[in-house]
């Protein structure tokens, strides 16, 4: 590894009306390294990046390549440079095919017309290094979240890219792809790129990085720290400013009578003759890898999509389940994987938010009553502790953990014995995290059944008592909570493979 | 951790302080209002003939058929649907309830008009119903079902007519069109605002109304929290067709004729109402009152220019950017919320 200083930010400060997003804030980057970027939601890692990539003016500092200054004014500018960034948010065309994204102004020609045949061949070329098992010719739209993420990593990397920026890349992988991303990304550091990696899971950046810079409150808290010399419980501080004692709250649990069974419920292709059992108090775990078929089976249980067969009991009285109507009326709730897409209605107020599937009880005599309603959703902000200007905010403008609380909220009101919870914890930050996972031990506490699905193993371990693994849409393998290793829950999600 | 500084990693174009972000609410809700008050101050100035009792009685007679239109419109665009068979639908149920009316059974009875009203207002919420069944039911898209709709109404009205006029309505209900409520009122000024108040109340205070905006906003999360949402966009195409059918019947008092080449391009209007009004047509926002206040801005520009004897072709031309501005305006909006 050279120690040579290819890329630096040099005191960058950026305001907006009313925030000082980032106080005189410097990041370096070298050749052949993974330089990590952490901090809460609000530090300033994305403003910072998107400096970097000239999505965003600094209003001062200087950021210098080679020791050389350089203007950045647009993201073509920054591509020139060869610094590419892969956003949280993909942003890729869903019509086109995986090839034409990948060269996407860019194309080959030949005689004026682009040359698909060799656009396609190189395309593939870049997949193939990646074994992603992607073809160039799929339509994006056709792919999960995780093969798009592929996407965008061969398309910066197609870019020749010397600067690659990653923000939060892990965040809708599972395990086994989040392993082989790191190899991806081994294999580029040792090929001398330089990687700005901005990740929330910490366990993953002390896996990765080489150095760590901590951002907090638009400073930096710590910068450039070797990563040997630091442990996760010192970043946390760092983030925070305070101690975090423990991430994972320790609970006793005490299952009581079965509140849902589930018997031979298929949704072919995705869900094969699945059946399990839920205790009340109880927080079962669902792992296995990206399109194992969690999501589905959460979805079937919930009458979001309509399974073929199968029986569904709640409290030993089997229920019929023909849409989310039904599931909710028999008892059930899914918090959803992704809260922007088919969570919340973004612009509305957060007090419509809450009461939308309990519109019943904000009926006085056939009417709305907006007093009622605010009283309602102002309790729901209490106990849950979102922080929200007011119930009358909009939720777009509120912050992903917040988001997420929002949904919960919206959920507890139905008074639903089972909780599905899908993801609950995806891009945001550790503070919001620590306080979801006292809200679900809370649930089950209370006597709510909860399904947990989770790619982020540490988490699914630590909150469940018991975790299902799911392999192409089979269930194949139960394990107790003493039995539930990081080891074991891959075995089994591999078993298929 | 403070609200605005937890909102800037996503939305770092806008730092939500609560103060601001409710005072630049109430600007963009009044900003319609505010440019209808500096209008019709502008032709008053201009021409004293404006501000008189009887003109501006005369502005609300001729909107009042657009404006409930453009309120059924509202439900429908605040869904994020469209529905843009509704100029049609009136040349339909007018020329329906014309032709049921002059009816020797009908027009033998007294009050045998008021149940071709009725029944003109029923082919309305019919087709409402129709329309509302392929868009829920079929999944098409409600510019395509409408837009052939719009023709098939069209077609309708001119078979049934036989492409003639309708007329010698009976009296009673054609002096419904100018009758004025003590002598002072125009009847389908108080139709109008009766419909808008119900409207109002509909959109804010009841269950539909709420899932209109919920719909509009986010239409999967609105499924998935429980609500019946075929039946709940069936319900609002309902709604807009019913309105239709009435709007179709006032335009025949009005004009004491069936035309069933009347009302062209009235849906265009409608639209154009409730968008100067603030609806916005990826869905989500919209008020009655903004869509009578973007009717009425419309009114007025036609009106102050007929004073002020500028040729039509001109009106149009006003219009048409107003239109623009008003999508502009609420294009900039956006982009500063996001």
């Amino acid at each position: 590894m050279s120690n040579v200083s290819v890329l630096e930010m040099v005191n960058i400060t950026k305001r907006f009306p009313g925030v000082l997003a980032l106080d005189g804030v410097s990041f370096d980057l070298r050749c052949g390294e993974v330089h990590a970027l952490v901090g809460e939601n609000g530090a300033g890692k994305s403003t910072l990046m998107k400096i970097l990539n000239g999505a965003l003016q600094a209003d001062a500092g200087e950021i210098r390549i080679d020791g050389r200054p350089v203007r950045i004014p647009n993201p073509s500018a920054a591509a020139r440079l060869g610094i590419a960034m892969i956003y949280q948010e993909l942003c890729l065309a869903p019509h086109l095919s995986v090839g034409e994204n990948l060269f996407l102004g860019r194309e080959p020609l030949r005689a004026g017309l682009v040359d698909f045949r060799t656009l396609h061949a190189r395309a593939q070329q870049y997949l193939d290094d990646l074994q992603c098992g992607l073809s160039s010719r799929q339509r994006v739209r056709d792919l999960g979240i995780a093969a798009q993420q592929m996407v965008e990593i061969a398309k910066a990397l197609s870019q020749q890219a010397r600067f690659l920026v990653m923000d939060e890349p892990t965040a809708s992988l599972s395990e086994a792809e989040t392993q082989r991303l790191f190899e991806r990304i081994r294999a580029l550091r040792e090929a001398g790129v330089g990687i700005a990696y901005i990740s929330h899971r910490l366990e993953e950046v002390l896996e990765i990085a080489d150095r760590v810079t901590v951002l907090r409150d638009g400073k930096v808290a710590a910068a450039g720290l070797p990563i040997s010399a630091t442990s996760i419980p010192e970043l946390v501080r760092l983030m925070v400013g305070r101690e975090i004692k423990q991430v994972y709250p320790k609970r006793e649990a005490k299952p009581g009578d079965e509140v849902l069974r589930v018997e031979g419920l298929s949704r072919p292709p995705v869900l094969h003759d699945i059946g399990f059992s839920l205790r009340r108090g109880e927080i079962l775990g669902l792992g296995g890898l990206m399109g194992a078929g969690r999501t589905e089976l959460a979805r079937a249980i919930f009458g979001a999509d309509r399974p073929t067969g199968g029986r569904i009991f709640v409290e030993g009285r089997q229920v019929r389940i023909n849409s989310p109507q039904d599931a909710i009326a028999a008892g059930i709730a899914l918090l959803t994987e992704d809260r922007k897409r088919d969570g919340l209605a973004l612009g509305l107020p957060l007090r419509a938010n809450v009461t939308l599937p309990n519109l019943g009880r904000v009926l006085l005599h056939g009417l709305l009553s907006l007093r009622r309603e605010r009283q309602i959703a102002q309790d729901l902000v209490q106990r849950v502790d979102i922080r929200a200007a007011s119930v009358e905010q909009v939720v777009r403008n509120l912050s992903g953990g917040n988001q997420q609380k929002v949904v919960v909220a919206k959920w507890l009101l139905t008074q639903a014995r089972v909780f599905i919870f899908d993801e609950p914890t995806q891009g945001i930050d550790v503070g919001a995290k620590t306080e979801l996972y006292r809200l679900i031990e809370e649930l089950a506490d209370q006597g709510a059944g909860v399904i947990l699905i989770s790619s982020y193993l540490p988490e699914l371990l630590a909150l469940s008592d018991r975790v299902l693994v799911l392999c192409r849409g089979r269930i194949t393998g139960e394990l107790s909570r003493a039995e539930a290793t990081q080891e074991r829950v891959l075995e089994l999600a591999a078993v298929g493979h | 951790m403070t609200t605005a500084q937890e909102s800037l990693e996503t939305h770092p174009e806008q730092p939500s302080q609560p103060a601001l972000a409710s005072w630049r609410t109430v600007l963009d809700r009044l900003a319609p209002l505010a440019f209808l008050i500096a209008l019709s101050i502008l032709f008053g100035a201009l021409k004293r003939e404006f501000f008189t009792v009887e003109n501006l009685l005369n502005i609300a007679t001729q909107i009042s058929v657009i404006a409930v239109l453009a309120i059924g419109e509202t439900f429908v665009i605040v869904a994020a649907g469209i529905d843009l068979s509704v100029g049609s639908m009136v040349a339909l149920t007018g020329c329906t309830a014309a032709l049921l009316m002059k009816t020797p059974a009908l027009a033998a009875h007294g009050h045998g008009w008021a149940l071709a009203a009725v029944a003109g207002i029923l082919v309305g919420a019919l087709w409402g119903l129709f329309n509302g069944l392929l868009v829920t039911r079929a999944k098409l898209p409600p510019f395509i079902v409408t837009l052939g709709v719009m023709g098939i109404a069209r077609g309708l009205a001119l078979a049934v007519a036989h492409d003639r006029t309708i007329s010698g309505l009976p009296e009673a209900f054609t002096r419904l069109g100018s009758h004025r409520v003590g002598g002072a009122v125009p009847l389908l000024v108080l139709a109008m605002l009766a419909v808008a108040l119900l409207a109002h109340l509909a959109l804010t205070r009841t269950r539909l109304g709420r899932y209109a905006y919920a719909m509009g906003s986010n239409l999967e999360a609105t499924r998935l929290s429980g609500v019946n949402v075929g039946l709940y966009m069936t319900a609002l195409f309902v709604v807009c067709g019913t309105l239709a059918g009435l709007a179709g019947v006032m335009e025949a008092a009005r004009t004491a004729i069936g035309q069933p080449t009347g009302a062209n391009l009235y849906e265009l209007d409608a639209i154009a109402a409730a968008v100067i009004g603030g609806a916005s047509l990826m869905g989500g926002e919209g008020s009655i009152t903004g869509t009578l206040i973007g009717a009425f801005i419309m009114a007025v520009i036609r009106n102050g220019c007929n004073l002020l004897v500028i040729p039509p072709s001109w009106q149009r031309v006003a219009i048409g950017t107003i239109i623009i501005i008003a999508v502009l305006w609420d294009h900039l909006r956006q982009r500063r919320q996001r």
